[in-house]
């Protein structure tokens, strides 16, 4: 006399009362459903961690440019286990970030405690920026420019992985796929 | 218009139920189809486990990201999507004692389904189709792994029709009165949602498929990503309305037990109708160039709606079957009703464990992931896989497979055979899916990326170490991966057993006792009030606010987490 796989008993189903167990568990759910909407909204105003609405169209060239040109004016010493060129841009300043297969390059300096402006792109595939052991993540693509203002709240050797699997055609290197960055105080 | 005789259609004895012969065909092949695909897509599942295992390491990386490529496909729409081929005819004409409409066009959609499945599986196991079950350009695949994938879902497409022209048949030939009962109003939502998937999935792939083969020169990334995901994620959708319709289903079949309010639990449909799809940006939150304010209105399905609608099934299933065994006597204590519910039978047991995985793991983490906020400290590590294997193996999967242990006697006129095995094959499939996802995302919080060959970055100058407990966190993951795998062998051997070698139900034996319906039950026995505190599901609503609590605990955990991490904007 009514299951859920034989049609409503009573034809006039709209019209029965919602019994107590539900209503009492519906409002509540509903509260927490809202309160969740107004707090994510919310944290972009109280809160220090945001996603950046910032973004630009680019291309490989024109970007990794920016990065040579960023490299040639800030490098201030080769880094010990690669002999590459660490680059420490000034705090407040653009610094260029790229992603190819299968690196993320410059090595980079920051200092702890200043603002500096991110812009991340990638040279071929789609990469992903993971700063560990921070653990923060985003997607990168090439021809588009992401702009994050960063503030480094600790000091330390940082490393940054591939989140995003981008494959390989004769080998796969998307696992070994590694960037750095120094925070010093 | 065709004409059916009586004997196109037996009576069932298990199920009390008119079956079209030519609709339990379709079902029939489409649930072997799917069952045969688990397996297959298990055991690459099974590979990547022992890979992704830091003290084992087996594969190769480029068999690596083949075997999870493959793993991916298979299991997350080869099987996944057959299965619900079954469940869509068989709610469509089995449930409403109806035939199917255009058998030549469902058997269009069995052939197109297979041959797609096969083209793709040439191009992956081929090893030049690596690309993930994503396929985000400019990586590319072979052109026949994105035509596969196309005849594949045009195939899902006409399965979709074939459901909605048999409801159409059902109505006009009246072979039931009144509203849709509601398990097929939980399947009419899995195909309205169906239908945006794969018209999404047709939107994208196609031009990607142009593009492999040299007809267009660029598909952006980013336009891929949102577009992709609509059928990414929907697909998604479909399986979780699907296995609701299935909870609702084997809640009536074991307990007798009716909605505890038809309008509520539809009105819970139709909101998954509405703002399900929002869902897709779930995937998009750390992503360039999209503004908050479309990330937020989507990720949150609009103010939550769909999430609304989740919790709203997750109380009203158990809540019917709590007041079904109230009613049927069992109405003393708050949990008495649990207790003496028949934890060995697996469609029963299968079906709970699915309820209660599906809403602590993959629920929970599901709606805490997707805040646009925390999912940059989430986005793309084993955190996901931990999550989805929450929703899809622990939920969906185990759902469907606790329904097939009723559907082979009806389907396949077989007895269940290798009793004792079925009997412990929900508990082994579940702890094994429970605890590998609850580890991955104890590793993916430490932040160990998906996708991953090799956690330990070997041979690299700029050498990085994930920390230790986070390396035992994945070799204890997929130690229960193991168990969940044996799991799935253990459904994959009944199932074959009892439709090989399982004693024979003869058309026209003796009906099967029935369970009685909860309210007759009650009538007769002049039971009249149940349940206490005002309420008929006392127990059903302390273990909802066990759920909410720790909801609202793991939201604002982190947060707390969020807060320690470099300042972002």
């Amino acid at each position: 006399m009514g299951t859920s796989y034989t049609p409503p008993t009573n034809p006039d189903w709209w019209r029965e009362p919602i019994e107590r167990t539900e209503i009492w568990w519906i409002v509540l759910a509903f509260s927490w459903c809202v309160f969740m909407f107004v707090w994510m909204t919310g944290w972009h105003f109280f809160g220090p961690q945001n996603m950046s609405n910032e973004t630009y169209k680019t291309t490989p060239e024109k970007f990794s440019k920016q990065v040579a040109e960023m490299q040639a004016k800030y490098t201030v010493r080769k880094d010990e286990a690669t002999g590459e060129d660490v680059v420490a841009p000034p705090p407040g300043s653009d610094v260029y970030l790229a992603a190819m297969s299968w690196q993320f390059r410059p090595i980079l300096e920051l200092q702890k405690g200043q603002k500096y402006r991110i812009h991340l792109s990638s040279l071929d595939v789609g990469h992903g920026f993971s700063l560990q052991p921070e653990n923060i993540n985003f997607q990168v693509y090439p021809g588009y420019e992401q702009v994050t203002t960063i503030t480094p709240n600790k000091t330390g050797t940082f490393a940054i992985a591939c989140g995003e699997y981008c494959g390989g055609v004769d080998a796969m290197g998307h696992h070994t796929m590694l960037g750095r960055i120094y925070v010093k105080e | 218009m065709a004409t059916t005789t009586m004997s196109d259609f037996r009576i069932d004895p298990v199920s009390g139920l008119k079956i079209h012969r030519t609709a339990n065909k379709l079902v029939q092949w489409n649930a072997f189809a799917a069952v045969v695909f688990l397996l297959v897509g298990g055991l690459f599942g099974l590979g990547v486990a022992l890979t992704r295992m830091p003290s084992v390491q087996l594969l190769s990386p480029e068999i690596f990201y083949l075997a999870l490529t493959a793993h991916g496909l298979v299991n997350l729409a080869v099987w996944i999507i057959f299965f619900e081929m079954a469940v869509l005819y068989f709610l469509g004409a089995h449930v409403l004692g109806n035939r199917i409409a255009g058998p030549k066009w469902a058997w269009a959609q069995f052939w197109l389904m297979l041959v797609g499945a096969a083209l793709v599986a040439v191009a992956v196991l081929g090893g030049k189709s690596s690309v993930m079950m994503t396929s985000y350009p400019p990586l590319q695949a072979q052109p026949h792994f994105y035509l596969g994938l196309i005849l594949f879902a045009v195939g899902a497409l006409i399965g979709c029709f074939v459901f909605f022209a048999t409801l159409v048949v059902a109505k006009r030939e009246k072979t039931y009165n009144g509203s849709l009962p509601l398990v097929v109003f939980g399947g009419v939502t899995a195909a309205v949602i169906a239908v945006f998937t794969i018209v999404s999935g047709a939107l994208i792939l196609i031009p990607t498929f142009l593009w492999s083969i040299g007809l267009i020169s660029y598909i952006d990334p980013m336009m891929y990503r949102v577009i992709w995901w609509g059928f990414g994620h929907s697909s998604q959708q479909i399986n979780v309305v699907t296995h609701i319709s299935i909870w609702y289903l084997i809640a009536s079949l074991v307990f007798g037990a009716k909605p505890m309010s038809e309008k509520v639990s539809r009105f819970a449909f139709l909101l998954y109708i509405l703002f399900l799809q929002l869902g897709s940006a779930h995937h998009l939150l750390s992503d360039p160039g999209l503004t908050s304010a479309w990330k937020i209105f989507n990720t949150s399905y609009m103010i939550y709606l769909a999430v609304l609608a989740s919790m709203i099934h997750g109380l009203t299933v158990p809540g019917s079957i709590e007041v079904a065994q109230r009613r049927k006597g069992l109405d003393t204590g708050l949990f008495t009703w649990l207790r003496k519910a028949p934890w060995g039978n697996p469609i029963f047991s299968g079906m709970f464990l699915s309820l209660v995985g599906f809403g602590f793991i993959g629920g929970i983490t599901g709606v805490v992931m997707s805040v646009e906020q925390i999912n940059m400290i989430i986005h793309n590590t084993t955190y996901l896989p931990g999550h989805f294997h929450g929703t899809l193996v622990a939920g969906t999967t185990m759902a469907f497979m606790a329904v097939t242990y009723w559907l082979i006697p009806v389907v396949f006129q077989r007895k269940i055979a290798l009793a004792g095995m079925a009997k412990w094959q929900p508990y082994v499939f579940s702890l094994g899916a429970w605890v590998f996802s609850i580890a991955l995302m104890g590793a993916g919080t430490l932040g160990v990326q998906r996708r991953h060959a090799d956690i330990t970055f070997a041979g690299q100058p700029l050498a990085y170490e994930y920390p230790e407990i986070a390396k035992g966190l994945m070799d204890l993951g997929e130690i229960f991966a193991v168990i969940m795998t044996v799991g799935a062998v253990m459904f994959i051997l009944v199932v074959l057993a009892s439709i090989f070698a399982g004693e024979r139900i003869p058309e026209g034996s003796a009906p099967w006792p029935k369970v009685e319906d909860a309210d007759v039950a009650a009538e007769k026995a002049g039971r009249k009030h149940i349940g206490t505190w005002g309420m008929e599901a006392p127990g059903t609503f302390v273990l909802a606010m066990i759920l909410f609590v720790t909801i609202v605990l793991y939201y604002f955990i982190n947060f707390k987490y969020l807060s320690t991490v470099w300042g972002m904007s």
